[in-house]
């Protein structure tokens, strides 16, 4: 495997708390690793899962998707509707032969900013131990003649 | 006037070769999953040895469902434009029918009428046709009743027709007469071979040019709506139809590229003649279905005088609730022959 | 048969009803969905083992609502449709006259209430065949089964015939037709056949009555009513409940437990 290669993930946060989480890491001053590029939603019930699934096609490696602990949406419950749709597609998406180890789900609160950095570090490591999402990479253009 | 020869089954072994040896790429029915469709083969045997026709019809080799038209890239105060070079392989086309065969003439004549496309035409003229004879039929087929026939050689460069020990080939072009002369001791002298005793018997439906006379008259008629109550609007008769040309132009782009590709339409969607103000003048199927009709037997015959159907019955096979277009035409028209 | 038409040809006479959609004979040995309109033509319409369509997909059509009341010849996969899409509001009840087809036997309903409890009678699975299909992909490794759809989707044109002959898919305008913005790309390159197959499968998860109406419609033979089935299973598993089955609606992601149990989420 190349050694230069840097995994790209994209990590969808709810503005609540994994964002804020997020933040907490960063005035905490704990270092993590650089490749994760977070996008914010209002909440995990807005993040749809296709878009996941762009952000796969525009060229993540991986992809994060992140919000409030049970119980603790801010919006009271679109954490759960949340999860029950990831329950549903992480079954179409294994069902359809996509790697799942690209694709995490989590909890982070707005008060663990240790837990975001481990989370990332833990992703980044094992996205560039998979290395380049290739198999992925080869669908898009393919079929144009 | 055809030169016709015999062309023995080994004789199509070494045709394939010497074709594969002047650098051309063979497609050809193949049997995949219980499907017959196109593609590449290197011999005879990689051939389905008994079809009826393929699911999809042979245009994708010249008009492919999706294909690149130019692209670009953009940067700070600089864009570049790529025009697309036409990716035109020399292709034989084998073992295709002679209604499929017949169908580019239908495609030609829109991809060439006020505009000679550049990605069509480059592809014909690297395209050899070998036609197939065909000696069964099914209830969907009707190209008799089309102008065509079951061993006609219109559209092929060199049509087979199969007999005891190989086929009877007739050389119909210069482009057959250029793939002869690639592997000439192949083709032997040979006539005489009643053609219509053995190729498949399809019996003519209706009278077409009845049909392109009455349509006219008939298109406010209910006959329409009735028929395409049943039609659910998909493309699928459209996208297996031999010489269905219709296209859409797609932008895909973001902010750095983006490219232009040609898809396939069809005039069964909804959305095909939906205006940017949001009225569509085609707002029910019945209409949609009745704009198939008359494009392929009115409007065809009287733009470019041919018709846009061969009579391959594709559509029939194809629909998920059997809209049966010879039958439909018969219904509306009362042209049975 | 003869009951059905029998009753069908009633109320027609009666002019209870606009049309009675069956099937009838169609190419060969295929039978089509036929709209019969008059007394006359009841006669056309037939009843055995090659009627495979789910006609509950003409009911919400506006064409078809514009004729007025139908009766619908309805075996079971366009009874469950038929109750999903009363209980999504597609339908009220008593807009149309159900004759409920279950081997011999028929029943006339016009509820959601009367379909619930006439389906509750019956067993909903899956057949062998279908169960075969998805053990073999369940058993296929990560990378086999991303070859398998590959493979088998660089056939589909979008021509959406899997879309259209789903009784479930009546939006007026569908996500693959909104174009500003694009969401899914048009084209049927790799990665537009992709995101179309797996929006279809998650829009229809926990509505899919399982018909394989979209497998069979499919002109290219690509087995996509395996990718519902496989959500459709999944959400009666993960949540216990399927679709065509209620007259109130229970749709699964559209509500929670708050003990929804996964075991993926860090």
């Amino acid at each position: 495997m190349d050694e230069k290669f840097e995994p790209k993930i994209t990590a969808f946060v709810c503005n609540w708390c994994t964002y804020a989480g997020a933040d907490l890491t960063g005035t905490s001053r704990i270092k993590y690793q650089s490749n994760v590029r977070v996008l914010r939603v209002p909440c995990t019930g807005r993040i749809d899962y296709m878009m996941v699934l762009k952000a796969l096609h525009k060229g993540a490696d991986g992809v994060i998707v992140s919000g409030c602990h049970p119980n603790d949406c801010h919006y009271t419950s679109g954490n759960y509707h949340a999860r029950r749709r990831w329950m549903v597609f992480k079954k179409m998406m294994e069902v359809m032969g996509v790697d799942m180890r690209r694709i995490t789900f989590s909890w982070v609160s707005a008060a663990e900013g240790a837990r975001w950095a481990q989370l990332v570090n833990e992703v980044t490591d094992q996205v560039r131990a998979l290395g380049p999402y290739a198999e992925f990479r080869q669908i898009i253009g393919a079929g144009i003649e | 006037m055809a030169n016709t020869y015999n062309l023995s089954h080994e004789s199509l072994n070494s045709l394939f070769g010497a074709l594969r040896k002047d650098g051309r790429r063979i497609m050809a029915p193949v049997e995949a999953g219980g499907r017959t469709e196109l593609a590449e083969v290197e011999t005879p045997a990689q051939v389905a040895s008994d079809y009826l026709q393929t699911i999809l019809s042979a245009k994708e080799v010249a008009f492919p469902k999706v294909e690149r038209l130019l692209s670009y890239t953009i940067a700070p105060g600089q864009v570049d434009l790529k025009d697309t070079e036409p990716k035109a392989v020399p292709t034989v086309l084998f073992g295709v029918r002679p209604c499929e065969a017949k169908a580019f003439g239908a495609l030609d004549a829109v991809f060439n009428w006020d505009y000679r496309d550049k990605f069509f035409n480059a592809r014909i003229e690297q395209l050899a046709v070998i036609g197939l004879s065909c000696t069964k039929a099914d209830e969907a087929c009707f190209c008799t009743s089309v102008g065509g026939g079951p061993a006609d050689a219109t559209g092929s460069d060199i049509l087979l027709t199969p007999k005891e020990g190989g086929y009877l080939a007739e050389v119909c072009t210069e482009k057959g007469a250029a793939i002869l002369n690639l592997a000439p001791d192949l083709f032997k002298p040979g006539n005489g071979v009643d053609k219509a005793a053995i190729t498949a018997k399809v019996e003519q439906a209706f009278d077409q040019p009845a049909l392109t006379t009455k349509l006219p008259g008939i298109f406010e008629s209910e006959v329409w709506t009735d028929q395409a109550l049943r039609c659910i609007g998909c493309g699928a008769c459209a996208f297996v139809c031999p010489t269905c040309v219709c296209f859409d132009i797609q932008e895909e782009a973001d902010p750095k590229k983006g490219e232009r590709l040609r898809c396939w339409d069809s005039c069964g969607f909804h959305l095909f003649t939906l205006h940017a103000s949001g009225h569509n003048p085609r707002e029910v199927q019945g209409a949609r279905w009745r704009q198939r009709v008359y494009h392929k037997f009115s409007y065809y015959p009287e733009r470019y005088d041919m018709l846009g159907c061969v009579g391959c019955g594709k559509c029939t096979r194809a629909c998920p609730v059997d809209m049966n277009l010879k039958e439909h035409l018969i219904e509306a028209a009362g042209v049975k022959a | 048969m003869e009951a059905v038409n029998q009753r069908a040809k009633e109320l027609l006479e009666k002019g209870e009803i606009k049309a009675v959609l069956g099937y009838a004979k169609g190419t060969g040995h295929v039978r089509r969905p036929h709209f019969a309109r008059k007394a006359g033509q009841v006669d056309q319409l037939v009843l055995d083992a090659a009627c495979l369509q789910n006609l509950a997909v003409y009911v919400t059509k506006h064409e078809v609502k514009k004729l007025g009341k139908v009766a619908v010849i309805a075996l079971p996969a366009t009874q469950r449709a038929i109750l999903q899409l009363m209980a999504e509001r597609q339908l009220r009840d008593g807009e149309l006259v159900i004759l409920a087809v279950d081997g011999e036997a028929v029943k006339e309903l016009d509820s959601a209430a009367a379909l619930e409890e006439h389906l509750a009678l019956k067993a909903q699975g899956l057949d062998a065949k279908d169960k075969a299909l998805l053990a073999e992909l369940d058993a296929m490794s990560r990378e086999q089964r991303w070859v398998y759809w590959q493979n088998e989707l660089s056939r589909c044109m979008k021509c959406y015939a899997c879309r259209n002959s789903c009784p479930m898919c009546y939006c007026g305008t569908c996500t693959m037709d909104c174009n500003r913005p694009q969401w899914v790309p048009v084209a049927s390159h790799g990665i537009g056949n992709l995101e179309y197959h797996a929006v279809r499968t998650m829009h229809l998860a926990g509505r899919c009555v399982e018909c394989g109406e979209c497998g069979r419609a499919c002109p290219v033979g690509i087995p996509v009513h395996l990718l519902t089935f496989a959500a459709e299973e999944s959400i009666h598993e993960q949540f216990g409940q399927r679709a065509g089955a209620k007259a109130k609606l229970d749709y699964a992601l559209s509500t929670f437990k708050t003990d929804d149990k996964e075991s993926f989420i860090r």
